[in-house]
């Protein structure tokens, strides 16, 4: 009734082709990113920014990345946990060797240089697909978690062989090290995930999107039309390294500030991040954030509802938390390959015609 | 090889040879797919080849396409001899086809399947369509007139958003004659565009064909199995039989050869 398009004219191809084509999405939009912006930065503690807000975030950026390279061009990854700590070694190393640099710059570079290491391990995608791929990059996980272990440079001869972030400013404002301030990281991070999403979006609308859906989908039939499989599968490596770094960088900088890389980067993130786009939706922006949104939010409302409310012992929680998500993602699987955002999608569609049944 | 072009019935130009085939020999270990065949295709003309099941006209198109690489043999396209080539490259050469058993990206959109055709038109790099705002933009608006023209052409505008996964038979492979047709190709080669189709949807089809060659004057080599469509649509006809070459000329001629009407009809044995 209310969300329709009817009399919702596009006179120009550039506004039949924007990102939320009908007025409502548009209106909703702006309104998220003043909310975002805007309301959130004053209200906002300590706990709802580490507890909820931070990793989502953060999450929602892993998840985009990763979303590129599984969702829209069909490369299966599970090196995610690895290339999210190449994005904080390196974020570290640049913070150390390079003080005067803004981190804003350092934490791009993070996401430059993971885009590298993740081409290198994406090159076998071109003679391998599917399982086999996904076991390559498994090595890849392991060798990468191996690397910042073993190797001492990566954590400047630290006797821990931890990493922690030192103190560093933007416009004055400390968002890394002991004395942050919620808003200021938040803020932080909030800029990083907008203009990730931005970009993504910008790419997966247009040709270089169509390319890794068409490599995706038929990978012979693009290649007969003129797309060239070696550029189309290592951009998508590229661009999703990219983004999977800048997401290790925040986690390790922002986040967390220490990081021993085998507890927080190892293979039980590469399998949250995974499961977040199959929850979410694979192949959509939109799905990357509700899928990230819900798997930050299930523990914390389990533990609200079961702890706290229903007085449950902690641990049984915890393990019930593994029952669900397992059982959830095997009924997407299953029920709705296209996760939560194709629930969203066909909401809207009944939503257009609410409250008539046609 | 020739170099002049002709007027023909319909008052339709037929231009000088754009692409030719030098006794192309194709094998699969033991198995020769193709012996020796030889011909030519003439710029603004519809080609035909036929030929009963196996007789290696889908391995023609293929080494057209690039997909096989021939033992032995030359392709010689726009005046020079073409080297081994990726199916990439030789699509960036301005060679679009469609496949006997349909290839589109079902998870994608009708309009993003014709818009990927276009990629050989569309140069903007990874950064700029990371901004999207300039060249961007104002190419993906330009491309997508020319889809639309294609798209109002082959009369699918209502299904445009439509994801292709969920159209029927008979739509697909229209959006895929689309596809190959957006990207402006200097010849279009057609698997069998008209298989597992009925009557209605077959007519529908020739005219797309007589049409897109009349108005955008675009080279067709086709194969097809439906005699009356392929003498009705060509103005040349290749035969092909177990690999060889048995005739070759105008629907007329063609008609008459007895080694294709043996083939076709068979022949006693004594």
């Amino acid at each position: 009734m209310f969300y329709r398009e009817a009399g919702d004219f596009k006179k120009t191809y550039s506004a039949d082709n924007q990102t939320f084509p009908i007025k409502i999405d548009r209106v909703g939009y702006y309104l998220a990113l003043v909310v975002a912006f805007l309301v959130i930065p004053f209200v906002i503690n300590d706990y709802w920014a580490n507890a909820i807000l931070l990793p989502f975030l953060i999450y929602s950026i892993a998840a985009i990345g990763l979303n590129i390279l599984v969702g829209y061009c069909g490369q299966v990854s599970l090196g995610t946990g690895g290339f999210m700590a190449v994005g904080a070694y390196a974020c570290y190393k640049l913070m150390t060797s390079f003080p005067d640099v803004n981190i804003f710059f350092h934490v791009i570079l993070s996401g430059g240089i993971t885009g590298m290491v993740c081409v290198l391990f994406g090159l076998p995608s071109l003679r391998i697909k599917g399982f086999y791929l996904a076991v390559a990059t498994l090595a890849a996980q392991f060798f990468l978690v191996w690397l910042f272990n073993r190797v001492p440079w990566f954590y400047n001869n630290s006797a821990s062989g931890q990493i922690n972030a030192p103190e560093r400013m933007v416009f004055g404002v400390p968002v890394t090290g002991p004395n942050t301030e919620a808003w200021a990281t938040y803020l932080f991070c909030l800029v990083f995930l907008v203009l990730s999403a931005i970009i993504a979006r910008n790419l997966t609308r247009g040709m270089a999107g169509r390319k890794w859906m068409a490599i995706r989908d038929m990978d012979i039939a693009a290649e007969i039309i003129g797309v060239n499989p070696l550029k189309a599968k290592i951009s998508a490596f590229a661009v999703s390294g990219f983004f999977v770094g800048i997401s290790g960088a925040l986690f390790f900088a922002l986040y967390l500030g220490a990081v021993e890389v085998g507890e927080a980067f190892g293979i039980t993130k590469s399998f949250l991040v995974l499961f977040m786009i199959i929850i979410g939706g694979l192949g959509s922006i939109f799905g990357s954030f509700a899928g990230a949104a819900f798997l930050v939010l299930l523990p914390v409302v389990l533990k609200v509802v079961g702890v706290d409310m229903l007085g449950w012992p902690t641990d049984i929680v915890a393990h019930l938390q593994l029952v669900i998500v397992g059982g959830l993602i095997i009924m997407f699987l299953i029920l709705e390959p296209h996760g939560l955002a194709q629930l969203w999608r066909v909401a809207k569609q009944k939503l257009r015609l609410w409250p008539f049944p046609h | 090889m020739s170099n002049e072009s002709y007027v023909t019935d319909d008052g339709r130009t037929i231009g000088p040879t754009v692409m030719e085939m030098k006794n192309i020999t194709l094998r699969f270990g033991g198995v020769k797919a193709i012996t020796d065949i030889s011909f030519d295709i003439r710029e603004g003309e519809i080609r035909a080849i036929i030929g009963p099941n196996g007789a290696g006209k889908s391995s023609m198109l293929n080494v057209i396409s690039g997909f096989y690489v021939p033992q032995e043999g030359e392709v010689w396209y726009k005046g020079a001899k073409r080297p081994p080539m990726k199916p990439y490259q030789v699509a960036g050469q301005g060679i679009a086809r469609t496949f006997q058993n349909i290839a589109l990206f079902e998870g994608m959109t009708v309009l993003d399947n014709v818009m990927t055709g276009r990629l050989r038109q569309m140069k903007a790099n990874i950064f700029e369509q990371a901004i999207w705002k300039g060249k961007a933009e104002r190419e993906e608006v330009e491309n997508r007139e020319k889809v639309e023209r294609i798209i109002d052409f082959l009369e699918i505008q209502a299904i445009r958003k439509t994801p292709v996964g969920r159209l029927p038979y008979g739509l697909k492979k229209r959006v895929e004659l689309a596809r190959a047709l957006a990207a402006e190709p200097s010849i279009l080669l057609l698997d069998e565009p008209m298989a597992g189709m009925n009557v209605e949807e077959k007519e529908d089809m020739s005219r797309f064909i007589l049409d897109m060659n009349d108005e955008f004057g675009t080279t067709i080599a086709l194969i097809e199995h439906d005699m009356g469509v392929v003498m009705d649509l060509s103005d040349r006809v290749v035969v092909m039989d177990y690999g060889k070459k048995i005739g070759d000329g105008t629907p007329d001629e063609v008609r008459n050869n007895q080694d294709v009407i043996d083939a076709y009809l068979g022949v006693a044995h004594d």
